[in-house]
């Protein structure tokens, strides 16, 4: 159960953005890649995702997916009509999607909110309800682009929970962040980007142990120039 | 003593004069007619060279656009040119009937109602674009959602439809060939009455036209102001 990157290599107006990569992602519950700003970590996770192609190499991936992205695009309308719009698209029945609504707000603590413009909620709660959303496709694999990017340590909190239990729960999370401490909380594999280039991929605790590179190691001292 | 035209227009206003409820009648019958079928093909029309990718999509932009300001009078003369006895489309009587009238305002509304929709749902592609794409709907897939979730952009591009349709008057002239109790509208009637110097019906019926256009437009501001608090 993974997703392997296969000399992965985006150009955009003659410059290289990111690759050549090799990588097995999802290779454990919960995958981090890490780097910092402008490294290429969103456009990598848009290459997995399909959102981008790739100028060359493939991604190879058969797990159904799902993606959450840094600001959470709701569409206008309640709560539960967003994870029902979700539903609807992934071809489940209109029969089955209440209760699969209900779940996946019940999961994410929205449910009282199920009626509620979706646009009314918090960022945190907004964060929440796109997880909801990506969860009750059933995902195999949950992509997340900076997720806790924008919001306050107790949102944060909120999602990062989330996040650790559906990894739990047999979902594989690929996750960017630059964010050292939230890697450091709950990565299992830690993927280090600088400069569109994958410079380590190691267990987590190894590489804030011993980062096997100069740039992981400025990056993880903090010392790393952009 | 000699009551002047604007008494002899609140008078017919405030009797419901027949003639005039007739005209106004007809005029709300056909621009409504136009603004339906316009807002039929131009809502899907925009919306479609917003988010799809195919040859010719920037001549069609540009297209939509210049033509939003299509002369009244040559749009009556295309359509006339159809509809006439001898045109492509003679055979189907239209000429001097509200249909011939309903279709020069359609023509004239949808590349209105089309342009704005385009900019509308474009900006708003950009914003929903990888989202919709990742819960897995296609381009072509995802345009019933942005026209839903635009609603409230596009009614002012429905509204502004409307005030050129009621507002026409050069193309139903034409084509409808201003004729008593059958063809004759809110402005052409004015066009008629002020040449022969009956100010009242032409006043009575200028001063239904404003207050409409703000009704409709108090309305739509109304309505979507109250649905934005739900959304």
């Amino acid at each position: 159960m993974s997703m392997r990157l296969e000399q992965v290599t985006f150009i955009r107006a003659d410059r290289l953005l990111v690759g050549p990569i090799d990588a097995e992602l999802a290779a454990v519950p919960l995958s981090v890649i890490l780097g910092p700003n402008g490294a290429g970590k969103s456009l990598l996770l848009r290459l997995c995702h399909g959102l981008l192609k790739p100028t060359a190499g493939r991604v190879y991936c058969t797990l159904r997916q799902a993606m959450i992205f840094q600001k959470p695009v709701l569409l206008r309308r309640t709560v539960a009509a967003n994870v029902g719009f979700a539903l609807a698209l992934s071809g489940i029945r209109w029969r089955d999607r209440k209760n699969r609504v209900e779940q996946a707000l019940s999961m994410t603590g929205l449910l009282s909110k199920a009626r509620q413009p979706a646009h009314s909620l918090s960022g945190g709660e907004q964060q929440l309800l796109a997880l909801a959303r990506a969860w009750a496709t059933s995902p195999e694999i949950l992509l997340m682009d900076e997720p806790t990017a924008s919001l306050d340590p107790a949102a944060t909190d909120a999602v990062e929970r989330l996040v650790c239990q559906l990894s739990e729960n047999g979902t594989r999370i690929v996750m960017t962040t630059h964010d050292l401490a939230q890697a450091r909380r709950i990565a299992h594999q830690i993927l280090f980007l600088h400069h569109g280039k994958l410079l380590e991929q190691s267990p987590a605790t190894l590489f804030f142990r011993e980062p096997g590179t100069q740039e992981a190691h400025a990056f993880v001292d903090g010392v790393l120039n952009w | 003593m000699e009551t002047s035209p604007l008494m002899l227009a609140f008078h017919l206003m405030s009797t419901l004069d027949p003639r005039l409820t007739e005209i106004v009648g007809l005029s709300l019958t056909v621009s409504l007619s136009a603004l339906a079928l316009a807002t039929m093909i131009g809502l899907p029309l925009g919306a479609v060279v917003a988010v799809g990718r195919f040859p010719g999509r920037g001549f069609v932009s540009v297209t939509l656009s210049a033509f939003m300001g299509l002369p009244p009078v040559v749009v009556g003369l295309v359509v006339y040119l159809l509809l006439s006895r001898s045109g492509p489309l003679g055979v189907l009587g239209l000429l001097y009937t509200p249909s011939a009238m309903i279709i020069a305002q359609t023509i004239l509304i949808v590349p209105i109602i089309s342009a704005v929709t385009r900019q509308t749902i474009a900006d708003l592609w950009q914003d929903y674009r990888e989202q919709l794409l990742s819960l897995g709907a296609s381009p072509m897939g995802a345009i019933p959602t942005l026209i839903w979730d635009a609603r409230h952009s596009l009614s002012t591009a429905i509204l502004a439809g409307f005030g050129r349709a009621t507002a026409e008057v050069g193309a139903v002239m034409i084509v409808g060939g201003n004729i008593d109790h059958a063809t004759r509208t809110m402005t052409t009637t004015i066009v008629l009455e002020t040449s022969r110097g009956n100010l009242a019906l032409a006043l009575a019926l200028g001063l239904i036209l404003i207050c409409l256009s703000l009704a409709v437009n108090g309305a739509v501001v109304g309505l979507r102001d109250m649905a934005r608090r739900g959304d």
